[in-house]
């Protein structure tokens, strides 16, 4: 990996300058390159083909040469798109995501600020503890949560039994959904409060000294000034949380065991898992995992339209 | 060089208190101000709360898991490791390694790689530059099942399935940390320097290794780290992958453990001592090198 790129050994030295410095970036973009048409142009053409395929079985299905891969033109695209299960595990992960992502964003940038007021204290403190969670896998969050959500073992199913309220299921039902996301939430409200912080950082500090001696309180600079000049983080961790909440796997895969409530279809890509690997169906499995991948492009680009126009409108006004 | 280094984690006061009085940023010693530092301090226990119940947690012996009050602690912290250590020939501890094969190796190449694409990107000018970058930043978007089940077939193709490679090739090309590679390279490396070199007769690997390396140097060190925390937590591509449980990542041999644990209870204490034994290395490892490395690197955000 770490070989001298091609191009600028002993040749490119004693070279005229220009062929060395010419050849030289290519040189150095090769391993991405190579590892990029491997690893990922590669499998994605694959799964291109796979989408496109079908397997049709000879006779009995018996000896060499009774299974062979066919044309299947858009029959495994109309089957996903038409899927009921598949409609219902976007559902739910758009149900989901419509929780996670303003509740995880909204208490990134709350953190954010508290951490950029000079009156607060105990931030290191504060920033290490809720940037924590960003070293624990989401498989072994997903394990400490849901033996906080266990009946028996669960501090709020005590505390609300001391009190004698009803203790609800956590794990089924509208309750799960709540579950999930506080994983999701703890999980990386941390990372985007870094990002958001460090745009806040980054502001020049005189336009707030300005404001703070024409009278301004903390809470209206905060409003007025801090929010609207980080708005381009917040639509980059924005972005970034929507992609991330639709891909959702490792968390709802963990928790099942622990419960009956959670089908192994509970979200898309655990749909997609479920259809290869279980069910045996890559070529249906890839129709999905392709539909799955434009929906997310579709998404990203109409979100990175409206926020372009967002922004620019500001900045006009 | 100095705008790079300067994260506000040295300029924050270690404010470790919520007493007025403590060390805090020079010039007005104000008050407290009560409710955000409260709602602060909050914000912190939530994130701390599942971390402090699994050490509590992993003092239990089996039969007190379910039975007594989930932050009481038990007396069997040692009892619990030793059962882990014994669970079929001390897996887990191979389940560790691999995580720490895996995650480091992984993250050093990933750095490597990582640093001459993002070096190329910002130094040169160069026909295709922004289609390549742009090309490898889609990959950010791509879902990774869709990529992993292709590249589990392709694997399978050259029969590298299940096998430390199948898990380790795949992860070492970053979209994210060629983005940042550039990022870094753009804002620490003064074209002048590097023109400088050339006349002195250094050839461009040469510069890139004597001049670029050590001046990117903390922005790789950024890379570096986020590209082990990606690896180390990494559960899918291990999951499709790998067969043998000899060769599993820590995610993925607890996750079985787990899955097990359905129908034997009495693995669950396993679980989660092995839970908090995985955290736990993690955890050391951020608070050590917080105060090297700036929080500020991993959102790319860099001062000229």
């Amino acid at each position: 990996m770490t070989q001298p790129p091609k191009g600028t050994g002993p040749a490119g030295r004693r070279a005229r300058r220009p062929y060395g410095v010419k050849a030289a970036p290519y040189g150095f973009l090769l391993p991405a390159a190579a590892l990029f048409a491997l690893f990922f142009a590669l499998p994605i053409g694959y799964a291109l083909w796979l989408s496109f395929h079908k397997v049709e079985i000879k006779g009995l299905g018996l000896g060499k040469g009774a299974k062979s891969e066919v044309w299947a033109g858009l029959e495994n695209y109309t089957s996903a798109l038409t899927d009921s299960e598949l409609a219902a595990s976007a559902l739910r992960v758009l149900g989901y995501g419509a929780v996670v992502v303003p509740v995880m964003l909204g208490l990134a940038l709350f953190f954010a600020l508290l951490l950029d007021s000079e009156r607060v204290r105990a931030r290191s403190f504060a920033r290490l503890a809720i940037f924590l969670p960003y070293a624990v896998p989401g498989v072994i969050a997903a394990v400490l949560w849901g033996f906080l959500y266990l009946p028996d073992v669960s501090p709020f199913h005590y505390v609300l039994g001391q009190l004698g309220l009803p203790q609800p299921d956590l794990m089924d039902g509208g309750p799960l959904y709540l579950a999930m996301s506080n994983i999701a939430v703890w999980g990386g409200t941390g990372f985007n409060m870094i990002v958001i912080y460090t745009a806040l950082r980054s502001l020049p500090t005189e336009v707030y000294e300005a404001a703070k001696l024409d009278g301004c309180s903390e809470l209206q600079i905060a409003l007025r000034i801090k929010i609207p000049m980080v708005v381009p983080s917040l639509v980059l961790t924005f972005f970034f949380s929507i992609i991330a909440t639709l891909q959702v796997f490792n968390e709802p895969m963990t928790l099942k065991p622990l419960t009956n409530g959670i089908p192994s279809t509970w979200s898309p890509l655990m749909k997609v898992y479920n259809d290869a690997f279980t069910g045996g169906n890559i070529h249906a499995a890839s129709a999905t995992a392709v539909v799955l991948a434009l929906a997310t492009f579709v998404l990203s680009f109409a979100l990175l339209r409206i926020s372009n126009r967002r922004t620019t409108q500001g900045a006009s006004r | 060089m100095t705008g790079l280094a300067s994260p506000p984690l040295h300029k924050a006061a270690p404010a470790a208190g919520t007493t007025p009085g403590t060390p805090q940023a020079p010039p007005r010693p104000r008050r407290t101000a009560l409710l955000p530092t409260a709602a602060l301090v909050l914000g912190a226990l939530y994130c701390l709360l599942p971390v402090a119940w699994v050490v509590v947690a992993a003092t239990k012996p089996d039969d007190e898991l379910f039975s007594t009050f989930t932050f009481l602690p038990g007396g069997g912290l040692a009892d619990n490791v030793t059962d882990l250590t014994a669970y079929r020939d001390g897996i887990y501890w191979r389940w560790m390694l691999n995580s720490v094969f895996y995650a480091g190796l992984g993250a050093v190449l990933s750095t490597v790689v990582s640093a001459l694409a993002g070096y190329a990107l910002a130094i040169y000018r160069f026909r295709g530059r922004e289609a390549f970058f742009n090309v490898m930043l889609t990959g950010v978007l791509m879902p990774p099942v869709i990529l992993a089940i292709p590249q589990y077939l392709l694997m399978a193709e050259v029969d590298l399935t299940d096998s430390y490679a199948s898990v380790l090739l795949p992860l070492i090309l970053s979209p994210y940390g060629v983005y940042l590679g550039r990022i870094y390279a753009e804002a620490a490396i003064p074209m002048e320097l590097v023109e400088a070199g050339r006349m002195d007769g250094a050839g461009e690997w040469r510069i890139f290794r004597r001049i670029a390396v050590p001046m990117m140097a903390p922005g790789l060190v950024t890379i570096f780290l986020f590209q082990f925390v990606a690896i180390w937590n990494n559960f899918l591509l291990p999951f499709i992958m790998l067969g043998d449980d000899e060769k599993f990542p820590m995610t993925v041999g607890l996750f079985t453990l787990l899955k097990q644990g359905a129908s034997q209870p009495s693995l669950y204490t396993l679980v989660i001592t092995g839970a908090l034994l995985a955290v736990a290395p993690l955890i050391a490892l951020f608070l050590v090198i917080q105060r090297f490395w700036s929080l500020d690197l991993l959102s790319g955000a860099v001062k000229s």
